[in-house]
């Protein structure tokens, strides 16, 4: 498994024995057989074929532990220190593949199909019913214009960031204050913050912020009446929590810019606002890039708030396209629809975050 | 300091220059500790005025007061209707009950998880910044790819797939069912932080340890984790937030049992006669580990999420 170029050389002999490799195959078949007996059980139960007893599919889950851990040993049979270097990543490995490629590959299936949970007909194949009701559904097509605007709200949300990175990297006192002040933020469950914002501070009538504006002279305020304010409160809203994570990214790249850069602007006459735009923000242009990509990343998975302050109105104008599949499941209790439309927005997610980071890449080439 | 350049040290700073320059000097300074009051306000008015709001009785809340001792007079109502007030601590409370149950449920999943996340994470990590593999087509870069793309992933996606699987695995409504589950979706970022952590180490460390007789996995534990310690605390740190917080993935895939904090605090905005104080005592309780967390540890996180901005 593991070849010449390593960046830690061990020399090994090892000397594996015939038995021991017969051991090592063994116990990797004979798992994998027994895995497929217990799972060729299971179907037969299913069918009714015959009663083994079996009253889920958990005992198929126990076989394929068992596999999996056999096949871990095994590598250290077959391959002796080889194998064992194999047992850093082989569970991980294992672990992430059986939690999301055999999930995918599942929900493909699921997604053209009729299936109705609750309904005791269980899974029918549709073929392409479910795609042509998502290409006429508006409410779909909708979220997914909301996600374009939620992202790109990230652009002021990365303004507002690096100015509070500058200006805690700046000489202040009281530092360790505010970075904690600043942080506490992205520590609070979304859920939580929901109702803390969403639902008492922002309350039209005692709410302390709708006080505010009154003062203000906002004579009534509603902060999800109407559909492009309601959106622009989730933004603030998911801004508050995410900011300090976007800042810390940044003031840890700001303090890895050698002091003597911003010295020798100053000799040379640059004045601060000179400085900042010729030797600051180009040395920030990569991490500033890493913390935007993430940042979006994160932001494609925006629920949370949206479920618990509006479940997506006023008339989706707030909706997310998370929010909206779980509106779709919880309301009809379709899985087979709303994977169908969480498999497209993955795809699109996938094309998106391609293009982005091929353009990423290029814009943060150092240029010479 | 020598003669010389002490010569050169100017003392009195008040030619034309230097007094031109400090008043702008200190408006800058003003400025940026304007700048940062607001902010720190903005960030820490929400957590007070929960916090005030669950000692508030109703005509409080609609006067608007904000400071205890002031304009109101603080009362334990909001406590009180958790079982968290002194003098119904004693006493049986059904919601109590719920609450600690809630919080039980939220504390295992997430500190197991966060376990196994850095556990599993660590040694792929060390693997991946040490050794070089081929899996099929798949390079070490490749790897890397495979395990960080999970980020990308929304948890919608696996969401409708896995409740219909845990159906069939006996798994729904089971905290080991969302320990996977969060486990999962926290594993990439603790394989960020721990590629970072584990490539700063130099590899002379664990050369040297074999030469002197120890397995690649003695020298591992014996050396290098120690070593790496430091980064393992930060991400399991930001693993334990990400996991306390998670709210989709238990709203879906729970409904009596295995039910965490943040469905209980959902389930409760949704109710409109719910009353303020109580929710805001409720929403309180389920934020205060993590503000301990973030005062104590707040080193460790902002380590875990520098980890990788800086190359």
């Amino acid at each position: 498994m593991s070849g010449s170029g390593d960046l830690l050389h061990v020399v090994s002999n090892d000397n594996i024995s015939d038995q021991r490799r017969a051991l090592g195959r063994g116990i990797i078949w004979g798992s994998a057989a027994l895995m497929l007996a217990v799972a060729c059980a299971q179907v037969l139960q299913l069918q009714g074929v015959h009663d083994f007893g079996l009253t889920s599919w958990r005992p198929t889950l126990y076989a394929y532990i068992l596999w999996a851990i056999c096949l871990s040993w095994g590598q250290v049979l077959l391959h002796g220190e080889h194998g064992k270097r194999t047992l850093f990543v082989l569970p991980a490995a294992l672990f992430v593949i059986s939690l999301t490629v055999f999930p995918l590959l599942f929900g493909l299936v699921i997604a053209f199909s009729d299936w109705n949970l609750s309904s005791p007909d269980g899974r029918q194949f549709n073929g392409l019913t479910n795609v042509r009701q998502m290409w006429a559904d508006p409410f779909y097509w909708n979220a997914l214009l909301n996600m374009l605007w939620y992202v790109l709200a990230i652009l002021v949300e990365y303004t507002i960031a690096f100015g509070l990175a500058l200006a805690l990297n700046a000489e202040i006192r009281a530092r360790k204050f505010f970075r904690v002040a600043f942080l506490l933020p992205l520590m609070l469950s979304p859920v939580a913050v929901s109702w803390m914002i969403g639902k008492s501070m922002l309350e039209a009538r005692f709410g302390p912020v709708a006080r505010l504006a009154r003062f203000f002279g906002w004579e009534t305020p509603s902060f999800f009446g109407t559909p492009g304010v309601a959106k622009a409160t989730i933004m603030l809203m998911d801004a508050w929590t995410f900011i300090p994570f976007m800042m810390i990214m940044i003031l840890a790249g700001l303090q890895a810019i050698p002091k003597e850069l911003n010295e020798a602007a100053k000799v040379d006459g640059a004045n601060g606002w000179r400085a900042f735009w010729e030797v600051t923000f180009p040395m920030m242009l990569p991490v500033s890039i890493t913390a935007i990509l993430i940042r979006i990343i994160f932001k494609l998975k925006l629920a949370d708030i949206v479920i618990a302050v509006t479940s997506g109105g006023p008339g989706g104008a707030t909706d997310t396209v998370t929010s909206f599949i779980f509106r779709e499941y919880r309301d009809r209790s379709n899985v087979g629809y709303g994977t169908l439309l969480a498999m497209f927005y993955l795809l699109v997610i996938i094309i998106f975050m391609t293009i982005l980071m091929k353009l990423a890449d290029r814009f943060a080439r150092p240029r010479t | 300091m020598s003669k010389a350049d002490m010569s050169d040290v100017q003392i009195f700073k008040d030619s034309a220059a230097d007094r031109s320059f400090r008043p702008k000097w200190f408006t800058a300074r003003l400025f940026v500790y304007a700048l940062l009051l607001l902010w720190a306000f903005i960030c820490l008015f929400p957590i007070y005025w929960t916090l005030t709001t669950s000692f508030k009785m109703a005509p409080d809340v609609m006067k608007g007061n904000l400071v205890p001792w002031w304009d109101f007079t603080p009362k334990w109502l909001g406590w009180k209707s958790l079982g968290l007030s002194p003098d119904t601590i004693g006493a049986e409370s059904t919601v109590r009950d719920e609450f600690l149950k809630r919080f039980a449920n939220s504390a295992i999943t997430s500190v197991t998880s966060s376990v196994l996340a850095v556990m599993l994470g660590s040694l792929a990590a060390y693997g991946l910044s040490r050794f070089n593999y081929k899996f099929l087509w798949m390079r070490n870069s490749d790897i890397s790819f495979f395990f960080l793309s999970q980020l990308i992933l929304p948890p919608v996606v696996l969401a409708l797939p896995m409740l219909v699987l845990y159906k069939e695995l006996a798994l729904l409504d089971t905290r080991i069912g969302l320990i996977l589950l969060y486990t999962l979706s926290v594993l990439p970022i603790v394989i960020w932080i721990m590629r970072d952590q584990f490539s700063s180490i130099p590899t002379e460390l664990e050369e040297a340890a074999l030469v002197d007789g120890l397995s690649i996995w003695g020298a591992f534990i014996t050396i290098i984790l120690p070593i790496a310690l430091p980064g393992m605390v930060a991400a399991f740190i930001l693993s334990l937030v990400l996991t306390w917080n998670e709210y989709f993935f238990a709203a879906l895939l729970t409904s009596t049992h295995a039910n965490t904090l943040p469905v209980m605090v959902a389930s409760q905005t949704g109710s409109q006669g719910i009353s303020w104080w109580s929710m805001a005592a409720l929403s309180w309780a389920a934020i205060l580990p993590l503000i301990v967390i973030g005062v104590v540890l707040e080193r460790y996180i902002i380590k875990g999420m520098a980890a990788g901005a800086i190359k």
